[in-house]
């Protein structure tokens, strides 16, 4: 629930909500109207965006890809655990 | 995402490509959530590993109550949480981490109870410049945001991994993380707010950087 005159201190909290769509309709409505006026909270949710979309660009940045060995093995496992005969179980 | 109860009945019949398939797909992001877990410690292909064992013991049983994917990391989730409290108990407490608990905003950020407007901004943050365009310093910058999330406490990490790196739903990252969403959003408003705070001497206006 966001007051009608919220604190910045208040709003900064409520920004991830904010940006989830999580916030009920008067409350974003009132986030909105404090966001109109505060430069500083407005500059903090523009740089969560920024942090947001950042984040996003790490996954091309670095692919972790299986390890071959793991991979293998796991591939092993796998012909076990279909070879077992469980389909026959319950 | 590819039907999943076609994949899981290939999986079933014993379909080595579609369960490879699988492999190939979640063990990248289930690498990156391992990770945050493990603190630098190794054995995070053994996790991975333990983890798909895990997979394919509970494959007859999966209900599809959620994704796959979402199932898989979340069995890593508490594999990796097993194997972190089993070395947490051979690594001192203050090698893991201290970070994370550094204030969201500078010190003197908000005004205090006898400002005129107590929780309000006594000096707001500094604005931030434009993402670079030249390469390297928007390497620069992509290293910040990595060198950030790896400094966030285990949790924290794994959700904004999850939801911010890997594009996750909300409700996919509650459900493989084992919290409720209102939970999962807090948890992510932490490390994003912690995030965030890393990249103000990368991106602040230079004029604007406080001392």
């Amino acid at each position: 629930m966001i007051a009608d005159d919220p604190a910045c201190r208040d709003v900064v909290e409520v920004l991830t909500e904010y940006l989830e769509g999580a916030l009920d309709p008067a409350d974003a409505a009132r986030l909105e109207v404090h966001l109109a006026e505060c430069d500083g909270c407005a500059s903090v949710l523009a740089q969560l965006r920024t942090t947001v979309a950042l984040a996003g660009r790490l996954r091309a940045a670095d692919v972790d890809a299986v390890d071959p060995r793991v991979r293998a093995d796991l591939l092993e496992a796998f012909r076990r655990w279909s070879g077992t005969g469980r389909d026959d179980g319950p | 995402m590819v039907d999943e109860d076609v994949l899981v009945a290939a999986l079933r019949r014993g379909d080595e490509r579609a369960f490879a398939a699988l492999v190939d797909a979640v063990t990248p992001v289930l690498r990156r959530v391992v990770r945050g877990y493990l603190r630098g410690t190794d054995g995070v292909d053994d996790v991975v590993q333990e983890t798909w064992l895990a997979v394919l013991v509970g494959l007859d049983r999966f209900e599809g109550r959620s994704a796959l994917r979402t199932w898989v990391v979340g069995i890593g989730v508490n594999v990796a949480r097993r194997h972190a409290a089993r070395a947490a108990r051979l690594v001192p407490v203050a090698a893991v981490g201290e970070q994370g608990r550094r204030p969201a905003f500078a010190p003197g950020s908000f005004q205090g109870p006898d400002g005129a407007d107590p929780g309000h901004w006594l000096s707001a943050p500094p604005s931030w410049r434009d993402l670079p365009e030249d390469a390297a310093l928007a390497a620069e910058t992509l290293a910040a945001v990595g060198r950030a999330l790896e400094a966030l406490p285990p949790a924290q990490r794994a959700g904004v991994t999850l939801r911010d790196v890997e594009g996750w739903t909300g409700p996919e990252v509650a459900a493989a993380l084992g919290l409720t969403e209102a939970n999962q959003r807090v948890l992510l408003h932490r490390g994003r707010l912690a995030v965030r705070r890393a990249l103000e001497p990368v991106l602040s206006t230079p004029e604007e950087v406080r001392p």
